[in-house]
């Protein structure tokens, strides 16, 4: 009973809470995303390993990171979708997943582009890329599958329910991509040593991690809210809301 | 008025385990096409790589699990279409019969119909690629463990698309990364017993992966069949 | 809301919204079907009545609103909800692969009736001589009889059907109407769709829900 009692349940009140939510999530991550790309870029200190080609991880790791909490995240709200039957809850999941989907892309051309000076080529078959590189291929199939459907009420909840598979299956596929990884790689370089990390490097890191969170957050409830809309164009409160919109 | 009215889940599983098995008899194409697949899938590789005994030997475990998993996907798109277009699926939805043990039982029909000839072939065709002898056993062991969880994990996908009219590629899409980890497992394991090394622990890692698809994915296929027919 | 509780209310919707491709098919639809009711939902093609059907059976899930099974939600007693629906859709449910009796057999085991006398129920609709025939050489009103002689054996008392009279001659339907009849008075009800009048059930017997799709 859940359902009935939860306020927000209701499209018409979660997209006001979306609209009161978005700027917050925007002038936050836009403001912490610049800072700490420009401190990362400009300002931190070069390493004496890698020269200055390390700083690509001030967009590669925030990138990556956002890639699988993404994932995770719109697995948790298809979950919470299929059990308390909330459509809300699916929806934002399928406003997730695109954005998710460019987050491994970027990952995955950051890496390329780190790889090329570290390795001497543009793609090896490193264990971390080839996860990022399943993790894009998990995330165009909940796309693809949303996109096949006419009804996108009912997309939403098959894309969610291939949300929940794919994320109960990220934990196996990361560890058997990890041991083939290992039982085939002769020698690799490892690049994230994490404890040979400055402070100087770590804070405009965490600041463009936080600050990516928060952009995506921006993003995503500005998807959810185009998401109710288009769901329920033909409801009432659309209708007034327009129409108030045109008086003003 | 009142009928005997006793619900057996035992004999719900074996009616419809017994009912798709008779279906398939009728259309014995549906069984044999996928094996069809699957032996020219691996007779293509030798014709695009050369007849090299050692280039074949070595590659031959990828090349059977591949052809595999293809096969198996290409045979598990008609898995509920039939029942979905003729409406006896709607009917198994709303029979009091719960919905994981319908789906469980028609996957092991399918399974038995179309992956066990798989394994049954597979020596052949590892003869035909030179693989070591001492990996014949590897080879059908993984596959037995292997196979049935292709139909499960497959399943969901099947049951995920089963309303659509676009079919093969799609499938492929949402299910082949799914299969990623038992390529890996597999391959691996028919590799280290090509080199005489101990391969129990890939198996066990493959019958782990069997246990948990035999007890989740059924409840999955279920939530998708029951999306699908929305 | 304010439905009166009674002891015999069988199927009640409370509410339902039904938004196909965009459009409001109903909207807030409300009604209650007690024992002995039979209910004919009327409307043009397209106003939404299969769909109204499968959110009564649960198959589809309605964009708002919930449908009761004695005054509780049909998804948190689906077992007990399942044991008392019969649902014949669009789609008859027919195998064509399999002969009219297994056919019927297969059904009536999954529906927990052993030991029928399969023969006896296949010449009530009709198919005596064809109990062997592969469903797929049946005639369309010989396969719509296949599907429609599993009301000849079952405990369910809400019955949802949708357009049983496609294909099926004078005679058929008139013994079907009479079917229904029969049910409705022995405590159950029926839930129909058809695009022909009906013949045997008088007009006092038969409540309608008529459907008209919004158009704005």
């Amino acid at each position: 009973m859940w359902k009935w009692l939860h306020p927000y349940a209701s499209p018409e009140k979660a997209y006001q809470l979306s609209t009161t939510l978005f700027p917050w999530f925007a002038v936050l991550g836009f403001s912490l995303t610049l800072i700490g790309t420009i401190w990362g870029l400009m300002f931190a200190p070069t390493d004496y390993q890698q020269g200055d080609s390390y700083r690509i991880i001030f967009i590669h790791v925030p990138a990556a990171s956002m890639s699988m909490s993404v994932y995770v995240g719109m697995a948790i709200a298809s979950f919470i979708g299929m059990v308390w039957q909330l459509k809300l809850a699916d929806w934002s999941a399928a406003a997730m997943a695109p954005v998710g989907a460019v987050m491994t892309f970027i990952a995955l051309i950051t890496g390329s582009f780190w790889g090329k000076p570290m390795w001497g080529a543009w793609w090896v078959w490193d264990a971390r890329l080839t996860s990022e590189l399943i993790l894009l291929f998990l995330y165009l199939g909940v796309i693809a599958l949303y996109a096949s459907f006419e009804d996108k009420v009912v997309a939403a909840r098959a894309a969610g329910i291939l949300a929940i598979v794919g994320v109960i299956n990220i934990p196996i596929i990361k560890y058997s991509v990890d041991w083939w990884n290992s039982l085939h790689q002769g020698s690799t370089i490892k690049i994230t040593e994490k404890s040979a990390i400055t402070n100087d490097m770590l804070y405009p890191l965490l600041m463009n991690i936080f600050g990516f969170g928060l952009l995506i957050g921006a993003i995503v409830i500005m998807r959810f809210k185009a998401e109710i809309i288009a769901r329920s164009g033909m409801r009432p409160w659309v209708k007034t809301m327009a129409l108030e919109g045109e008086n003003k | 008025m009142d009928k005997s009215n006793q619900l057996s889940y035992c004999r719900g599983f074996f009616t419809v385990l017994k009912r798709d098995v008779a279906i398939a008899l009728r259309q014995r194409g549906d069984i044999f096409n996928p094996l069809l697949f699957f032996i020219m899938v691996i007779t293509l590789f030798p014709l695009g790589i050369g007849p090299e005994p050692n280039t074949l030997a070595r590659i031959a475990p990828g090349i059977i699990w591949v052809a595999a998993l293809l096969s198996a996907m290409l045979s598990l798109e008609r898995l509920f279409k039939a029942d979905f277009n003729d409406g006896t699926l709607e009917q198994m939805l709303l029979s009091p019969q719960p919905l994981t043990i319908l789906v469980l039982a028609k996957v092991l029909a399918h399974w038995i119909l179309t992956g066990l000839p798989l394994v049954l072939i597979s020596p052949l065709l590892a003869l035909l690629l030179n693989l070591d002898h001492q990996a014949y056993l590897a080879l059908v062991l993984t596959l037995l463990l292997g196979t049935p969880v292709l139909s499960l994990l497959g399943a969901i996908g099947v049951a995920l698309t089963v309303g659509l009219n676009k079919g093969g590629v799609l499938l492929s899409l949402l299910i082949l990364p799914l299969y990623i980890p038992i390529l890996i497992f597999a391959t691996s394991a028919i590799d280290a017993a090509g080199m005489s090394l101990p391969y129990d622990g890939q198996l066990a890692i493959i019958a782990a992966m069997l246990a948990g698809s035999l007890t989740m994915a059924p409840f999955a296929i279920g939530a998708a069949l029951k999306v699908s027919t929305n | 809301m304010s439905q009166p509780v009674s002891t015999n209310v069988l199927l009640t919707a409370d509410n339902l919204t039904c938004i196909r491709e965009e459009r409001v098919l109903f909207d807030e639809l409300s009604f209650s079907v007690n024992a002995g009711d039979i209910i004919q939902i009327e409307g043009p093609n397209g106003a939404g009545k299969t769909s109204l059907l499968r959110i009564l059976t649960g198959l589809s899930r309605p964009y708002d609103g919930r449908v009761c099974f004695q005054n509780q939600p049909i998804d948190q007693v689906s077992d007990e909800f399942r044991q008392a629906l019969l649902y014949l859709g669009h789609k008859a449910g027919v195998k064509p692969e399999l002969t009219a009796k297994k056919n019927l057999e297969v059904h009536l085991t999954l529906n927990g009736y052993e030991n029928a006398d399969l023969l006896a129920i296949l010449s009530e609709v009709n198919l005596s001589g064809f109990e062997d025939s592969l469903a797929g050489h049946l005639s369309a009103g010989q396969h719509r009889r296949t599907s429609l002689a599993r009301l000849w054996h079952t405990n369910a008392k809400i019955w949802i059907l949708d357009e049983p009279f496609t294909a099926i001659d004078k005679r058929g339907v008139e013994h079907l109407e009479n079917k229904f009849l029969k049910h409705a008075d022995q405590g159950g009800c029926v839930i129909l769709t058809s695009h022909q009048d009906l013949s045997v059930i008088p007009a006092e017997r038969l409540k309608t829900i008529r459907l008209d799709a919004q158009e704005d």
